[in-house]
């Protein structure tokens, strides 16, 4: 399944740090960031909760660059 | 600006303006320090913050530590103006690039902002406005002057002019009248159309061209992946070097030559040497160039999926066309009249009221040839022979149009075509007349396209096509193409693209231009697929690395411009940056460069280096020399 959100990051390599650490978290099977419209597309693992897993991506994201944002 | 933009230059206002005040007043010891300290966490609190943060994370090595760490210990060493100058510095170098950003994000998304928002119904004869998606198949919406056309359909009634140049960067408006099939995302200028719908909404053009932008693949360039790596060892490095930079020099000077450790000087050129190690300048400006520059081409009516296909297509050496559709129109027209005993424009009109009852293409494209309404009451006795051609009788003259084999079969001999195409000799009352070559056209720009792609210093133009070899061999010969493979199958393309392939060096990149029509295999194989006129071609868009909006051949040459404009800012960037900060490390760890020095080559390298890498977005007069795009 995949799911489009909508983000806030500033530059353009925080947006690639945030697609690495949404990348590496459980449930996640692939992620990916566009600076350009600032929207992130998560592709998430079979049978695992968008919403829960989310949750755990935003606060992965935060702990790699401060200032984002994922707008659930 | 937006708010958050906003409120970061208050702060650099505000700390900046005490900075200036608390130069001119005379102050000492602890207060001094005090005072200091109020413009220093006005400007700084956020990234200390996020210092903070990192080191609690484990994400120590950041532009943000190096920042709090060199301005802590400017502060330390009683340096109270240079610390706060480098906050400030850093936090109007930040702003700036964020600025910079923004007005990027919005100079393309302004041309990308193809989404139709609602659709115009008519019901019990007032208009109404839904959503796009609530529209079926086949229904009549109304698009009036201004509006953008929701969904893809066919005019049923009115005309007007349609602006097609977010979708394809063509600046010239396109007619359009009743019976023409309109994309959606065009803008409708003049006139009120009624449209009946051949798609639904999320099949319609734009909503395609959207979820492509959007979901393209963040692949990643070379030059990108290796900045990431870079900085990954970069950082740390620094950091260690500025530690060993503060402690060893002291204690080597302590030790061995037992003088003064000088604590102070050394650690003041290891915190002057961190402020300009900082890599902001490389990991900022190198991710912004790639997407200025798939903007920019974006702009163009060129679509890139990605970073590495932008790369990728700089370094393109050998370029395949597939024929039909891509270098040629697909559709057949008179393209000249050869041994005719009477005038050209005669003997068309004859082949055309001959073949006026038929709906054969090739007739078609006679009737058009002929371009004037024609008089069915001059044709009489028209007989079609299958097989051979027609005879009829027109103006009372006995009229035969046809191949070589209908005038074998009334013994007139005939002067056979040495060029490609279909070919229709006429005969009138027996008496050979002529003939007509029709052939598929080339596009436009087709041999502007080939040689500004040797211009571009491309090494190799391929044909395939599965045409006749004489045909092929024409159209490559005239269009400038070096090599043509004829009488290939499908198949047989992606064997002869993987041939080639093996056959270049590694370094050098091969590129496929086809029109998506069964090319998506060898779309798939090549180095860098481009599809042509993706407007309505699913598989193209699936398939290929680079989509080109239009039909227009030159714009393939005009891509490898912008990705090669794109790679040159990337290159310059990384060297200039590089260049300056290991110059100014140099200094730094001799004790010439300053603390202002080193603010210069952190903020001021990277101002400059995010101004080069917006320039990457304007690509508008990149035409190849000579040729107006």
């Amino acid at each position: 399944m995949k799911k489009t959100y909508k983000i806030e990051v500033d530059c353009a390599n925080c947006a690639n740090k945030m697609e690495e650490a949404a990348r590496k978290t459980a449930g996640v099977k692939d992620a990916v960031v566009n600076f350009m419209t600032l929207k992130m597309t998560v592709e998430f693992e079979e049978g695992s909760e968008p919403k829960a897993v989310m949750q755990e991506v935003l606060k992965n994201c935060k702990k790699v660059e401060d200032d984002c944002e994922i707008y659930l | 600006m937006n708010k958050k933009q906003k409120r970061v230059l208050i702060r650099i206002l505000l700390s900046a303006a005490l900075m200036v005040l608390l130069h001119f007043i005379p102050l000492s010891g602890y207060f001094r320090f005090c005072l200091y300290m109020i413009p220093y966490l006005i400007i700084g609190y956020d990234i200390l913050k996020k210092a903070g943060k990192g080191i609690w994370n484990r994400q120590v090595f950041d532009e943000n530590f190096l920042m709090a760490v060199a301005t802590i210990g400017a502060i330390f060493l009683g340096e109270y103006t240079e610390g706060v100058a480098v906050m400030l510095f850093y936090q109007i170098g930040e702003l700036f690039q964020s600025y910079a950003v923004g007005k990027s994000r919005r100079n393309i998304s302004d041309l990308m902002d193809i989404r139709p928002d609602y659709a115009n119904i008519e019901k019990n004869g007032s208009m109404e406005r839904i959503d796009p998606d609530e529209v079926e198949t086949g229904s009549i919406i109304v698009v009036q002057p201004g509006e953008k056309v929701p969904i893809d359909g066919i005019i049923v009634e009115g005309s007007s002019a349609l602006n097609t140049g977010a979708l394809t960067g063509e600046s010239v408006p396109r007619e359009v009248a009743k019976g023409d099939e309109i994309i959606s995302g065009s803008i409708n200028m003049t006139g009120v159309l009624r449209v009946r719908t051949i798609k639904e909404f999320g099949e319609s053009t734009a909503s395609k061209i959207l979820d492509l932008v959007e979901n393209a693949s963040s692949k990643k360039s070379r030059s990108e992946n290796f900045i990431s790596r870079f900085a990954r060892y970069y950082t740390p490095a620094v950091c260690y070097g500025a530690l060993a930079l503060a402690i060893l020099p002291p204690l080597i000077s302590m030790i061995f030559l037992g003088g003064a450790p000088g604590w102070e000087k050394w650690i003041y050129r290891a915190l002057t040497f961190l402020v300009i190690s900082c890599p902001c300048a490389l990991v900022i400006s190198i991710p912004l160039s790639f997407f200025a520059g798939i903007g920019g081409a974006g702009k163009e009516g060129i679509l890139v999926k990605g970073s590495n296909y932008l790369e990728a297509l700089s370094q393109t050496k050998y370029v395949v066309f597939d024929k039909t559709g891509t270098m040629t129109q697909g559709v057949f027209e008179v393209n000249g009249v050869h041994h005719n005993q009477i005038e050209a424009d005669k003997l068309i009109e004859y082949a055309a009221l001959a073949e006026y009852y038929s709906s054969h293409p090739i007739s078609k494209s006679l009737k058009k040839a002929y371009g004037k309404e024609i008089d069915p009451s001059r044709i009489s006795d028209v007989e079609e022979i299958g097989g051979h051609g027609v005879t009829a009788v027109i103006d009372g003259k006995k009229v035969a149009a046809g191949n070589g084999k209908l005038m074998r079969k009334f013994g007139i001999s005939c002067q056979e075509c040495s060029s490609a195409g279909t070919v229709v000799h006429v005969a009138v009352e027996g008496n050979y007349a002529g003939h007509i070559l029709i052939s598929d056209l080339k596009k436009p720009h087709a041999k502007e396209a080939v040689s500004a792609l040797h211009k571009l210093g491309i090494s190799g133009t391929v044909m395939l096509t599965g045409d006749r070899r004489a045909a092929a061999e024409q159209t490559a010969s005239e269009l400038g193409i070096e090599t043509v493979y004829s009488e290939l199958l499908p198949a047989d393309k992606v064997t002869k693209v993987e041939e080639l392939l093996e056959q270049k060096a590694p370094k050098e990149k091969l590129a496929f231009v086809g029109d998506g029509i069964n090319d998506a295999p060898v779309l798939s194989r090549a180095d860098v697929g481009i599809a042509m006129g993706a407007l309505g071609s699913d598989a193209a868009i699936e398939a290929a690395d680079v989509v080109l909006m239009d039909d227009d051949p030159l714009k393939i040459a005009k891509a490898i411009r912008i990705s090669k404009k794109c790679i040159r800012i990337v290159y310059e960037n990384i060297y200039f940056a590089i260049g300056i900060k290991i110059l100014c490390l140099v200094l730094g760890a001799a004790g010439i460069a300053n603390m202002w020095l080193a603010i210069f080559a952190d903020v001021g390298v990277m101002v400059l280096a995010v101004m080069n890498a917006v320039r990457a977005l304007f690509v508008k007069n990149l035409c190849p020399k000579g040729i107006p795009l």
